[in-house]
């Protein structure tokens, strides 16, 4: 099986060079199922992610994984050479809290994922309680609804980005959220781990029409809710030893999905931004007994060492916060919001210093380029670059329970990486090559589309030689 | 003399310190220390000139004329000023994130104050320099039956976790007449109106709860025996957070506090509690609560009141001043609460309304805001009083507190010193800077991010960007604006 395989690779190397030749335009390695499964970047600096950094080594891909990793290693002849002098090979960056491949789409969603999503509308199904489960869809998960043709699945990638945890939104309990690698024939293709972790939202969603409309209201909700699964846990199997003497038990789907999920040991994700609601969060993962991660993080430099007591990583939102763009500008600004303004990008840092695992996410952020310039801010409040990387890449992988399988460079490791021309947190460098599950994408400057000629449009042939030199790089 | 107190009250608002963490760290418990030279206002044992006071490990270790500083005491020396207790507000919504009413629904017993404590807010630290010391922080009043409640120290600069006070019973919300048959609401058109409408349906909603929690406590218990007993087959009863705290309730483990204002509703819900076999441990606003003072009495509930609002509402119609001291009259124990952070930065003067309003003694009228609502919360054993043995919970006053010239100096709890004024005062500058730093920072950084972003913008391909920013019609509407404030 393995062998026929390398034969039609080498046919496939054959035909796929000759159309990225003459197509001139990035190429997809398995865009029609049958591209090119062997690769190995040569000469290259490598940075492993776990703190071994290879002056001139090779990275030999070999049908999704990384078959070999060193200074000396052996090129199998199939495959595709990629000089990599020059170059720096990074593991495949992991976004871990984003809607990438779950584009929203106003109103087209709301009647197939039940009264979870909708909004509070002062019309039709109300929650008069936390019996009628609102805002409540833990079955739903993101890899069922993945619509690959999400645009930001190429921006993110062509910025190195190969891995992300995408979040359904909306609601308490808004479904499961799915760790996908960003590329792919169909959709079944990206997902990584379908059920990777059960985010869930303290946002009220009544208006004292609806049950909850505070704060309060939702975490009691919460607890409710758990105390149903565990009592579902407790019951069932009585039940099942007992058919004929008990009663049979109630239909609930939420209680089932997250005992299931608490059963097995899947990662609930606890909002906390700020130092009040990292340490409500910390204290709600202990009283409920769960796998806890918190995400938002922002405020992590006022309580990182309670954090760090507590040994529950967290996600900490690449979003800093900023005066609202439509802020008054005459309105009174308070001191703690200017601190908090101030401070939130040395949270990585204070994280780090406490040793609380943590990784990063884009939360809302709209390009990858706003990703880097924001991590660098926590690199300039005194993130060491080599921690940023870890939070990119090995830390995230293991918070989110994927370690084994990704997040450096690595024999048996899914083969997703990112090449450079240069040091990843420079604003200079640029992203040339991108690995994902072994599939190889070229990363080219695209010419700017509907741009005016100015000065950017004239710097444009300066990129040309660059461009055309890789592609001669590749080959056997 | 009037105007200044009131200039330095408006300071106090507009230059209040964002985070005085600081602060709280002036002295720490462990190190001794004596108030001397002071009036204290005992409560308990009458007024001692020129007395002082030794707090040692939190505790006041001895009140007297006579008491000496020991080795390494800090010594606060307040010549011409007055200690009290410190003030307790017996009705409070500050330090909760969020909204403090979950009024989705008619029993919100579910949702708990506890859970969303925010020791961040502004209010505990204004509330600190009004000399309130404890705080019984409240859900609202929305249901009939409301959210679970907590009494809590106002410990500004810790976290959530060390707010509450330790021993103190935990409390629910009940609220009767307008506000839970949300008379004063206006609700969205289409939205359908919340049940209860009427005030015989509060009644049958508190029943309602009531005799679901009794059930729920016998399945409970049904289901504990039965297992006690041996049997292996049983299916477990559901825990329900809404229930619970009523069962709680029952089981005398948690006091109520409820919101009324007529006396009718009063004397319904004492009929209610008779019935379920538990206790009112105090009604909050209480305004008619001068007609029925025997009845309250001889339930032993306390009266949690307004010193001097009414008619604000139809309910509030019969409400009189006089409340306060008509009821202590009576026996019932008596406290003036303020159900909002600003009021309950002058409890001091609510109390001293009384004396206006009745010709309440001054002792007996600091006690509406210091050992009164001690004993109503169960904490009198701790605070309300300067007793040797209680927390050192203080409040230091440039003046006889009854005065409405007293302005608090240093608010102390548990012997820790959580506003000074003098330092606040002294603190104002630095942290003025600070802010002002911060903003030259921010602007810069957002001037520079502009100046990087500019060179992008092609303002001849793009007429759409420069329409928006059309200086003359945007600077004119600033202008206006600026000039109608």
């Amino acid at each position: 099986m393995h062998h026929r395989f390398k034969f039609r690779q080498v046919c496939a190397v054959a035909v796929g060079l000759c159309i990225a030749a003459l197509m001139g335009s990035v190429f997809s390695a398995r865009g029609d199922g049958d591209g090119p499964r062997y690769f190995a970047v040569m000469n290259a600096r490598i940075v492993t992610g776990t703190g071994t950094v290879i002056d001139s080594g090779t990275v030999v891909i070999a049908n999704g994984l990384i078959q070999a990793v060193g200074a000396n290693v052996t090129v199998p002849p199939e495959a595709w050479v990629i000089d990599g002098k020059g170059l720096t090979v990074y593991p495949g960056l992991i976004d871990v809290g984003t809607d990438l491949g779950l584009p929203k789409e106003e109103g087209s969603e709301g009647s197939s994922t039940g009264r979870g999503r909708r909004p509070a509308a002062p019309s039709g199904e109300v929650a008069k309680g936390p019996e009628d489960r609102p805002a409540t869809a833990p079955w739903r998960v993101a890899a069922d609804e993945l619509k690959t043709d999400d645009k930001r699945i190429e921006t993110w990638r062509n910025a190195g980005f190969t891995t992300t945890l995408t979040i359904p939104d909306g609601g308490i309990f808004p479904g499961q959220a799915t760790v996908i690698d960003l590329a792919g024939d169909r959709s079944g293709d990206y997902v990584v781990k379908a059920m990777a972790t059960l985010p869930i939202s303290f946002k009220p969603i009544g208006a004292w029409w609806g049950f909850p409309d505070s704060l309060m209201g939702t975490i009691a909700y919460v607890r409710q809710v758990f105390d149903d699964s565990n009592w579902y846990a407790q019951a069932e199997p009585i039940y099942e030893a007992n058919v004929t003497k008990l009663e049979r038990l109630p239909y609930d789907r939420t209680e089932r999905v997250i005992a299931r999920g608490e059963r097995d040991k899947e990662i609930i994700l606890l909002p906390a931004n700020n130092a009040v609601q990292i340490l409500r969060a910390l204290r709600l993962a202990d009283e409920w007994k769960i796998n806890a991660v918190l995400y938002g993080g922002q405020q992590g430099y006022q309580v990182a060492a309670a954090i760090a007591a507590k040994k529950i990583p967290v996600l900490v939102s690449l979003k800093w916060p900023e005066r609202a763009k439509d802020a008054d500008p005459d309105a009174e600004q308070s001191l703690r919001e200017l601190r908090f303004r101030d401070r939130a990008p040395s949270s990585p840092a204070a994280l780090a210093k406490a040793g609380v695992r943590f990784a990063f996410y884009s939360g809302g952020l709209s390009t990858p380029k706003d990703i880097f310039k924001n991590v660098k801010k926590a690199v300039d409040a005194g993130l060491a670059p080599d921690a940023a990387l870890r939070a990119f890449t090995v830390d995230a992988a293991e918070i989110l329970g994927a370690g084994d399988r990704m997040g450096s460079i690595a024999q048996g490791k899914i083969a997703n990486l990112m090449v450079t021309d240069g040091d990843l947190f420079n604003e200079k460098t640029k992203v040339k090559h991108v690995f994902v599950d072994g599939r190889w994408f070229e990363i080219r400057e695209e010419p700017p589309v509907d741009q005016p000629r100015d000065h950017k449009t004239d710097d444009a042939p300066s990129s040309q030689p660059r461009r055309s030199a890789s592609e001669a790089g590749v080959g056997r | 003399m009037k105007f200044r107190i009131l200039l330095a009250l408006l300071l106090i608002v507009t230059l209040r310190p964002d985070c005085v963490r600081a602060q709280s760290s002036g002295a720490p418990a462990n190190n001794p220390i004596l108030i001397q030279n002071a009036t204290i206002l005992t409560i308990t044992h009458g007024n001692i000139e020129h007395g002082s006071i030794l707090i040692r490990d939190g505790k006041i270790a001895a009140v007297g004329t006579d008491a000496k500083a020991p080795d390494g005491a800090t010594v606060i020396d307040a010549r011409g000023q007055y200690v009290m207790p410190g003030i307790i507000d017996c009705h409070s919504h500050i330090a909760v994130d969020g909204s403090v009413n979950e009024g989705s629904v008619s029993v919100s017993s579910m949702a708990n104050i506890a859970d969303v404590l925010n020791p961040d807010d502004i209010s505990i630290y204004d509330d600190l320099s009004g000399g309130v010391t404890t705080a019984n922080i409240l859900h609202g009043s929305a249901n009939p039956i409301g959210g679970q409640t907590i009494v809590i120290k106002l410990r500004w600069g810790k976290p959530a976790s060390e707010l509450p006070f330790q021993g103190a019973f935990p409390g629910i919300k009940f609220a009767l007449g307008e506000n839970p048959k949300r008379s004063n609401f206006t609700l969205p058109p289409g939205v359908e109106a919340r049940y209860p409408a009427t005030r015989m349906g509060v009644e049958e909603t508190i029943r309602e709860a009531f005799i679901e929690a009794r059930q729920y406590k016998k399945q409970r218990d049904d289901y504990n025996r039965k297992k006690a007993a041996g049997d292996q087959n049983l299916l477990p009863p559901r825990r329900n957070e809404k229930l619970e705290p009523l069962v709680e309730v029952m089981e005398g483990k948690r006091y109520v506090h409820a919101h009324c204002y007529r006396a009718d509703e009063i004397l319904m819900l004492l009929r209610v509690a008779n019935e379920f076999g538990f206790k009112v441990r105090t009604f909050q606003h209480v305004l008619e609560g001068y007609k029925i003072a025997d009845e309250i009495a001889a339930s032993g509930a306390g009266g949690s009141t307004f010193s001097d609002w009414w008619a604000y509402k139809m309910e509030a119609f019969d409400a009189i001043p006089y409340n306060a001291t008509l009821m202590t009259e009576r026996g019932v124990v008596v406290s003036v609460n303020s159900d909002d952070a600003e009021e309950a930065r002058h409890l001091n003067q609510e109390a001293a309304k009384s004396m206006k309003y009745g010709g309440l003694s001054a002792n007996d009228a600091l006690k509406l805001v210091t050992l009164n609502p001690a004993i109503q919360l169960g904490i009198d054993n701790r605070v309300g009083s300067i007793e040797v043995g209680k927390d050192a919970d203080l409040a230091i006053f440039n003046r006889n507190p009854l005065s409405v010239y007293a302005v608090v100096q240093k608010t102390l709890i548990d012997g820790e010193i959580y506003f000074d004024r003098d330092k606040d005062i002294a603190a104002r500058p630095a942290l003025e800077k600070e802010k002002q730093d911060l903003l030259a920072k921010e602007k810069k950084a957002s001037e520079e991010k502009k100046a990087s972003e500019k060179p992008e913008a092609n303002p001849g391909k793009k007429p759409d960007q420069k329409k928006k920013r059309p200086p003359s019609v945007e600077n004119g509407a600033a202008a206006v604006v600026g000039g109608g404030r």
